[in-house]
């Protein structure tokens, strides 16, 4: 019989010796496999006397697994090291820079409508919309401002050749139409807003042919002035995110409301920048109790139901509140511009999360 | 509306300083733009007394001057040609700031003679551009008075915004009743003495109306000065209204201007030995013309308001008077016309004439009707007292328009409406002020009386106005906005909450929201489908943006352009909004649409750059279609997209045979060229009308999960087809030939060229089958190929590549 333990020895040296897991295996072979010497050796067992056979059955035994233990990690090292060679070759330039991938955005228009939007619905308002081209009675005589009245001149309206009831149509000049289309199509009790489109054929530094407006509208049996300011003053609050902010109402006129009202926010103009909040003033929209005589020409009884209305320039707003300088840059698509003042996809306003004051 | 403080102290007993009457007008609505003290900056100067002006002994051009100031004689060194011996003038002392040109001044010797001060000129005072000479003072101006005050500049200029239904306060007389009102003082009486007439007027007046047109003019007063002496007015006058911003003309014509802006009553001055005959008031003959005082002609309409004679047309009513009898330096007998115009007629007349002036403006907003005796006898006296002469009795003509009833006011409504408790005594008190009469009618009730120059208040809800806004708009509490319901509904419809979704989408995938305007060049309208004649503005802001745009696309297609002219050609840009077909409501549509120009992403080291293609602006439309609940597995896509798109390279995504969701595709190159836009653009524009209605679901729920618990199995095809066969037709009928086992057919590769024969492609797809009940055999999985391969080549000719 062999001598078990300069076996062992040669087998493990042998073992550690194999650079490679084709050498490793040959080493298998040559001791475990159907001709290996220990399997050989235990092939042998039967010629061994009864009495040692126990002995060196045990011994051949332990060899066997010590050897195979002693391949199995050898193969588990021989692995890493040739994963440990690949991983090495396989390094790459980490600092090279991330594929591309386009950054989109909302522009601040839609950003600033959708930020009234989630405002106002907290007040119970839903989203009312109407035609960018509208006939003169919905855009100006429904609205109690007749012919040749002067409050027309001012709007300084767009006409389009087509007629209806002998007026020429026309680019609404004001979201407002849209109240009298809600009040011919439903029934108080109603509060609604509407953003959308307008146009005034004027066009410098402070006017463009296209702005934006959202117009506000609620008509029940009870709503009255102080309502107006309550609503009004938590709107440019939560808007302008300052708690504290100077709101006040001045006395105007606007056809279709009466009372009217101008609504200034406080400000300051120090340095020659404007900020919103201070104790300079600043005017921000328009407003007023619901003209009897519009409620009429929508056929709700102004004996029963009043109301308020609101106007509001969304380009005025976006300025104001993110420091936009000039109107004219909205519609330039300009992506410098765009990019610099636009917002990102999953910004959606609500005030649950807050309005990104 | 501009005045000066004097001026509204002529009516108002005051002692309220600027500020307090400054901030109490823009709190009753008559909304102070400015107010300018002309006197700031002049403190310094002084007036003085020039003793000797003598010739400088170095300079022919300068003088020295000796002059008597406040604090002593001293030399002054003055180069103005009208520096004279003895004139009163504006004396700054070296070391004082000289607000025209901004800097001080010090001290200087001139041509070796030392000038201790100054003698200014109004540009050196910031007074204007005069630097002809110095200026020259009353000579009864006391030494040392302050300058300002004796030019008339310590009287401060308020600029106020006056709204349309304000005509009443486009004269000082009615500030100062609203400021009186609202408790800045007492308004003053009113002095309408009658001047008595001493001779009937030979010029008598008609108003030549029918019934129907009678509103045109209904109510006449006139009156003869004769022997007048119409020379410059005196200074107190000229001041009051050059500090206004007008420009004094003669006496007679200055009172015209200081009845129309002190008490809101235009006039207007013939001079009566110019008038041929009679005076008539009527419409205008057709065709008519007039020679306007500011010498321009007008053809008139048989809409026109005229006073004529003999020859013609002499003024237009309520607009302007004409020049042929205008009143000049020689005119001896004036002939002074007040009279009440049709707000609407003088309206439409001086529009349709594009002629504008304070006349018109005033009769525009409604005049007071009952002011023309008392503003004639104002009138009268003004010129008997600047311009002499002598009064003829009154020419009265129709008579003063019935005013409207009273109005009666439930005194709740203040607070139903208005939103504030008013105690009746405040509201019967400022209610008077503002000239109304009030008398309780009932508990809770008052008969309200309407003054004749407030044609705007017409109901219950104008007193509730005129209470709560003299009141304090500020003494209203306010309420905040009580829920109908505990939690608020929706605010947005499904088809709002689908552009907004449709916005976020995009500008998740990478393209950034534009705005732009809903107009377009007229000219380029054509190639996106052509804007109909009833999308032609009237009055365009300028040619290139004169028709309403029928299609998003082209000004994003420009905006493309403009960026890439400024070296970023690579844009994705997208814009939701209205697009256009026609003047019906109906015919607006919204439509998201998006363009992608140049490379589709930036140069990168990774993945070689590619110009952006149809397959981009694809997967952005299916993308936004998928994100708005369609079913974008039943799309059909066919090749039919509209002529602006490559004829080649574009499409149409269908949901049945007839409705268009989406048209896709590059842009046609011929498009970009004429527009002037380097391609390549690729876009896509999607009809948010087209789209399938949202199904209201009963419930929220989902249908329960079918988890499938055997492994699909994929197979692979490639089949030769005809190059004009579409992958679509091949998926389709792949997809098709197995129902129940194909879950899936996707296309890996196409190709064409190479090996293969001309006019064919390569296609190659991955079918997967899912088995449900039981795992597939080879000879099952065999069976299913034969039939992909036999459905292909039945429904597309189409070969298995060996």
């Amino acid at each position: 019989m062999e001598d078990l333990d300069a076996l062992r020895t040669e087998l493990m040296a042998a073992v550690t010796g194999a650079g490679d897991a084709q050498a490793l295996e040959g080493v298998r072979v040559a001791a475990l496999g159907r001709k290996g010497r220990i399997t050989a050796l235990m092939k042998g067992l039967g010629t061994v006397e009864a009495d040692q056979r126990k002995t060196i059955g045990a011994a051949l035994n332990q060899l066997k697994d010590a050897v195979a233990d002693a391949i199995e990690a050898r193969r588990e090292d021989l692995a890493d090291a040739d994963l440990d060679a690949r991983l090495a070759d396989e390094r790459v330039d980490v600092t090279l820079p991330a594929r591309p991938r386009a950054g989109g955005s909302i522009h601040p228009i839609s950003q600033t409508i959708d930020e009234v939007i989630a405002i106002f619905a907290e007040m119970g308002f839903s989203v009312a919309e109407g035609p960018d081209i509208e006939d003169d009675w919905h855009n100006f005589t429904a609205l109690n401002i007749p012919p040749e009245h002067p409050a027309r001149q001012e709007h300084d309206t767009f006409y389009l050749p087509g007629t209806k009831d002998g007026a020429r149509m026309v680019l609404r000049t004001h979201t407002s139409p849209v109240q009298i289309r809600t009040m011919m199509e439903t029934s108080p009790p109603l509060s609604i807003i509407v953003p959308g489109r307008t146009y005034r054929c004027d066009s410098d530094a402070t006017h463009s042919p296209m702005f934006h407006q959202v117009e506000g509208l609620v008509v029940d049996e009870s709503t009255h002035f102080g309502h107006l300011k309550g609503c009004l003053i938590d709107f440019c609050r939560a808007f302008f995110g300052i708690d504290d902010l100077p709101v006040r109402f001045r006395p105007s006129y606007f056809p279709f409301t009466e009372p009217s009202a101008e609504v200034d926010i406080g400000c300051t103009r120090e340095g020659g920048t404007l900020r919103i909040g201070g104790d300079d003033w600043l005017e921000i929209l328009g407003s007023g109790m619901v003209n009897p005589k519009v409620l009429e020409n929508c056929g709700i009884d102004a004996d029963r139901y009043q109301g308020f209305a609101f106007g509001m320039g969304v380009e005025r707003l976006a300025m104001l509140k993110y420091g936009i300088p000039d109107l004219r840059t909205f519609f330039e698509s300009d992506l410098r511009w765009l990019r610099h003042y636009g917002f990102q996809a999953l910004d959606m306003p609500n005030m649950t999360a807050g309005l990104g004051a | 509306m501009k005045f000066t403080l004097g001026w509204l102290k002529e009516h108002l007993e005051t002692d309220a300083p600027i500020t307090a009457i400054a901030e109490t007008l823009s709190m009753i609505g008559l909304e102070v733009e400015e107010v300018i003290d002309r006197a700031e900056g002049l403190g310094d100067f002084a007036v003085a007394r020039v003793i000797e002006a003598k010739p400088h002994p170095n300079a022919d051009r300068l003088k020295v001057c000796r002059v008597e100031t406040a604090t002593g004689e001293v030399e002054v060194v003055c180069g103005a040609p009208n520096a004279v011996t003895s004139m009163k003038a504006v004396f700054a002392a070296a070391g004082s700031y000289l607000p025209g040109p901004g800097h001080t001044f010090e001290k200087a010797e001139i041509r070796g003679v030392v000038s201790n001060g100054m003698l200014l000129s109004e540009r050196e005072m910031g007074l204007g551009e005069d630097h002809d000479g110095i200026v020259e003072l009353a000579a009864d101006a006391p030494v040392g008075a302050a300058a300002a005050q004796i030019m008339g500049l310590d009287d401060p200029i308020i600029d106020i915004a006056i709204t349309p239904n304000r005509g009443d306060c486009l004269g000082v007389r009615g500030i100062a009743r609203d400021l009186a009102a609202a408790g800045m003082g007492t308004l003053r009486p009113l002095n309408a003495e009658a001047v008595p007439g001493t001779f009937t007027s030979p010029i008598a007046v008609h108003l030549d109306f029918d019934p129907k047109t009678r509103d045109a003019c209904p109510y006449f007063v006139g009156r003869i000065v004769r022997g007048v002496k119409n020379g410059e007015s005196p200074a107190w006058l000229k001041d009051r209204l050059l500090a206004i911003g007008l420009r004094p003309i003669s006496a007679l014509v200055d009172i015209t201007n200081l009845l129309t802006i002190g008490l809101n009553r235009p006039l207007h001055v013939f001079d009566a030995d110019k008038v041929e005959g009679d005076l008539h008031l009527r419409l205008a003959t057709p065709g008519e013309t007039f020679m306007a005082l500011n010498e321009k002609e007008y053809t008139l309409d048989g809409e026109m308001t005229v006073i004529a004679d003999k020859s013609g047309a002499e003024a237009l009513g309520g607009v302007m008077g004409g020049l042929h009898t205008g009143c000049t330096g020689d005119t001896v007998t004036v002939f002074i016309e007040a009279a009440t115009f049709d707000p609407l007629r003088t309206a439409a007349t001086g529009r349709k004439l594009d002629l504008q002036s304070d006349a018109r403006f005033r009769f525009e907003r409604g005049i007071d009707p009952a002011f023309l005796i008392d503003g004639m006898e104002i009138a009268t006296r003004l010129v008997l007292d600047l311009c002499g002469g002598e009064a003829s009795e009154l020419v009265i003509a129709g008579a003063e328009p019935e005013g409207h009833g009273d109005i009666m006011l439930r005194v709740d409504r203040v607070m139903g409406l208005g939103g504030v408790d008013v105690a009746v005594d405040e509201i019967e008190r400022i209610l008077t002020a503002l000239g109304f009469a009030v008398t309780a009618e009932s508990d809770g009730l008052l008969r309200v009386s309407v003054p004749s120059w407030r044609s705007d208040i017409v109901g219950e809800a104008c007193l509730v106005e005129e209470v709560v806004r003299i009141y304090g708009f500020d003494r209203v509490p306010a309420v905040p906005m009580v829920q109908d319901h505990p939690l608020p509904a929706p605010a947005l419809t499904k088809d709002q909450q689908r552009r907004s979704r449709a916005r976020r989408v995009l500008a998740g995938r990478g393209l950034i929201e534009a705005v732009t305007v809903s107009f377009m060049p007229g000219g380029q309208a054509a190639l996106f489908g052509g804007a109909p004649e009833a999308m032609r503005l009237i009055n365009p802001i300028s040619s290139d943006l004169d028709v309403m745009r029928p299609c998003l696309l082209p000004n994003l297609i420009a905006a493309c352009g403009r960026n890439a002219d400024r070296g970023l050609a690579d844009a994705a840009l997208f814009e939701v909004g209205p697009q256009y077909a026609g003047d019906a409501p109906e015919d607006q549509a919204m439509v998201v649409a998006a363009v992608r120009s140049g490379l589709s992403e930036p140069r990168n080291w990774a993945t070689p750059a590619r110009p952006v293609d149809a397959f981009d602006v694809k997967a952005d439309a299916l993308a936004v279609l998928a994100a708005l609940g369609v079913p974008v597995d039943k799309l059909q896509i066919d090749t039919d997209a509209p002529p602006w798109y490559h004829p080649g390279r574009s499409g149409r995504l269908k949901l049945g045979p007839k409705t268009v969701l989406a048209h896709f595709g590059e842009v046609h190159p011929g498009v970009l060229r004429r527009m002037g836009v380097k391609g390549p653009v690729a876009g896509v524009e999607i009809f948010f009308e087209a789209l399938p209605r949202a199904k209201a679901r009963k419930s929220a729920a989902r249908p329960p999960l079918d988890v499938l618990t055997l492994h699909p199995v994929e197979r692979d095809f490639a089949f030769v087809v005809d190059a004009g066969v579409s992958a679509e037709a091949v998926l389709r009928a792949a997809r098709a030939a197995e129902p129940k086992l194909i879950a899936e057919v996707d296309l890996f590769d196409a190709f064409s060229g190479g090996t293969l024969e001309a006019g064919h492609k390569s296609l190659a797809l991955t079918v997967t089958l899912q088995p449900r009940q039981k795992t597939l055999t080879d000879a099952e999985i065999e069976a299913v190929s034969g039939k992909v391969v036999a459905a292909v080549e039945k429904a597309t000719g189409g070969k298995l590549r060996a």
